[in-house]
């Protein structure tokens, strides 16, 4: 059902955590959908210096996270704010169409985290 | 990797013996039994016999015995075949966590002018008795109502509801698909009964309905006759000797149901050690000797289920994310007073008598491990 990149994000993922500290958080979904995503960000210089995820949901949205947060480390959060799902989807490769929706939640959650993030900085 | 299958409430792995008489009938009972020459006649003998065996039991005579494709076939054909027979009266009731083949063929009655009446079920999944009477009217056709459910394993009392349904004068149907070998099941306790044989390790694609004296159904599939008429169709002898089979195979081993009881209930108590998690479904004589169901906050059955996998475990869950329609489990919601997180969270094994104490604890400790691997990476707290 899932491709070699989605199991493997899955099984092993680069980001999975929370930042204590954290400069912002940002969360989407909820429970009657069955995907809750929660992205936490520390800002450097106005780019993403460390981005972590705590996901509840299926396979897909687990490893959807973790590519987000790996599409975004790095990144000004200007660039950061424009992933879009498709960029997501991109790089996750093959879904199932049913699958498709919890794949593009994530990089919603990145962009709360990140208006938060101005918010508190203006 | 070795499989640990225990997904056995979906299907059961075919018994050699079943096998073996599917391979005698194809053989030497080739010919369809409707024809009149002697290989017919063979082929019809060999049917019948099948036939005689899944009545005696029922405690049914052979007459009162459909074959169909499954349950999915004989559910539908009981349902709507009583219906379109007795179209003066439009009420039915079914309770709110039956299998979806007889949810969808109440709803497609319903979206044609039929009135149904979805009982509630408690906490362990039993459908509410006094309700049950207080909503059976005088233009109430039939009540169907599912025997030991397939996702949370709990057996409902039939005799308690078919003596309220004859009393009412309503026709009680019951699906049994899921208990047929593995809990006490008699034409005693229902006007119609749902058996297939892909639950029992038998062939899948063969189904029966019980069909009490008396009751006339609208077919579903006109044709040239077979089966009094009720369901045409040259009739698959294979698949029927496998399915006696099967039966007969179950009927040697009753003392394996104790066997499996016992690991059940091993499962459910060592996996409720897992903190924060919840059995779904009744306990002891009321549950599915096979059926273990749990559900754990702050994970979802998908992911569990994923990692088990992995392990080479086979399982099931009554996540949304894990069904075709996006929708939770509507048995788990119905007994959890719709808690999605409930429903998400669940998990099903379902055992088999070949399962073994070594497999469980496998298993057991794979569960655990998932558990705490995914609440670990929930944004959850529980
Ligand atoms: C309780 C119940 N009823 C009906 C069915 C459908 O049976 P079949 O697959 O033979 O159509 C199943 C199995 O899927 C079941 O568990």
């Amino acid at each position: 059902m899932y491709n070699k990149k989605v199991i493997s994000r899955f099984k092993k993922p680069k980001f999975a955590g929370e930042i204590k500290n954290a400069d912002a958080v940002g969360e989407v979904g909820n429970l009657k959908c069955g995907d809750i995503m929660r992205v936490y960000i520390k800002v450097k210089e106005g780019k993403i210096s460390q981005i972590k995820f705590k996901t509840y949901g299926c396979v897909a949205a687990i490893a959807s996270s973790d590519i987000l947060c790996e599409l975004a480390k790095g990144k000004t959060l200007e660039e950061a704010q424009k992933i879009t799902g498709r960029d997501v989807l991109k790089e996750v490769g093959e879904v199932p169409a049913l699958k498709v929706h919890c794949s593009i939640l994530a990089q919603n959650a990145l962009k709360k985290a990140i208006e938060e993030y101005k918010k508190k900085s203006q | 990797m070795k499989t640990i299958y225990l997904d056995n409430g979906a299907t059961t792995k075919i018994c050699p013996a079943a096998e073996a008489a599917i391979k005698e009938a194809n053989e030497k009972f080739f010919a369809n039994p409707a024809s009149i020459h002697h290989a017919g006649i063979e082929a019809s003998k060999r049917l019948e016999r099948a036939r005689k065996t899944i009545a005696n039991t029922l405690g049914a005579s052979p007459e009162e015995i459909i074959f169909t494709s499954g349950g999915t076939e004989s559910n539908n054909l009981a349902i709507k075949g009583l219906s379109f027979q007795n179209p003066s009266k439009k009420h039915i009731i079914a309770s709110k966590i039956e299998h979806d083949c007889v949810l969808n063929s109440c709803k497609w009655l319903e979206e044609r002018g039929y009135e149904i009446t979805f009982l509630d079920v408690d906490k362990e999944g039993f459908v509410n008795l006094q309700q049950l009477q207080n909503a059976i009217r005088p233009d109430t056709l039939l009540v169907s109502i599912i025997h030991g459910n397939n996702e949370i394993g709990t057996l409902q009392n039939l005799q308690k509801i078919y003596e309220i349904c004859k009393k009412k004068k309503a026709i009680f149907h019951t699906d049994a698909c899921q208990s047929f070998t593995k809990a006490p099941l008699s034409a005693k306790m229902a006007d119609m009964i749902t058996i297939n044989a892909h639950k029992m390790h038998g062939p899948k694609g063969i189904g029966a309905l019980y069909i009490r004296k008396g009751i006339q159904l609208t077919p579903l599939a006109h044709g040239g006759g077979h089966q009094q008429g009720i369901r045409s169709g040259t009739q698959n002898v294979a698949a029927a000797a496998g399915f006696e089979a099967a039966i007969k195979e179950a009927q040697k081993q009753k003392k394996q149901i104790k066997n499996m009881q016992n690991l059940r209930d091993y499962f459910i108590k060592s996996a409720l050690k897992i903190p924060n998690s919840t059995l779904n479904g009744a306990e002891g004589n009321s549950r599915l000797a096979n059926n273990i169901n749990i559900s754990f906050a702050g994970v979802e059955g998908e992911s569990v289920a994923a990692l088990l996998d992995m392990e080479g475990i086979c399982c099931s869950t009554g996540s949304a994310c894990a069904s075709k329609s996006l929708d939770p489990s509507h048995v788990i919601m119905a007994i959890s007073n719709n808690s999605h997180e409930r429903a998400h969270g669940s998990i099903r094994f379902t055992l088999s008598a070949s399962n073994t104490k070594k497999e469980i604890d496998f298993t057991l400790r794979a569960l655990a491990q998932a558990v705490k691997k995914l609440r670990k990476i929930s944004p959850l707290k529980r």
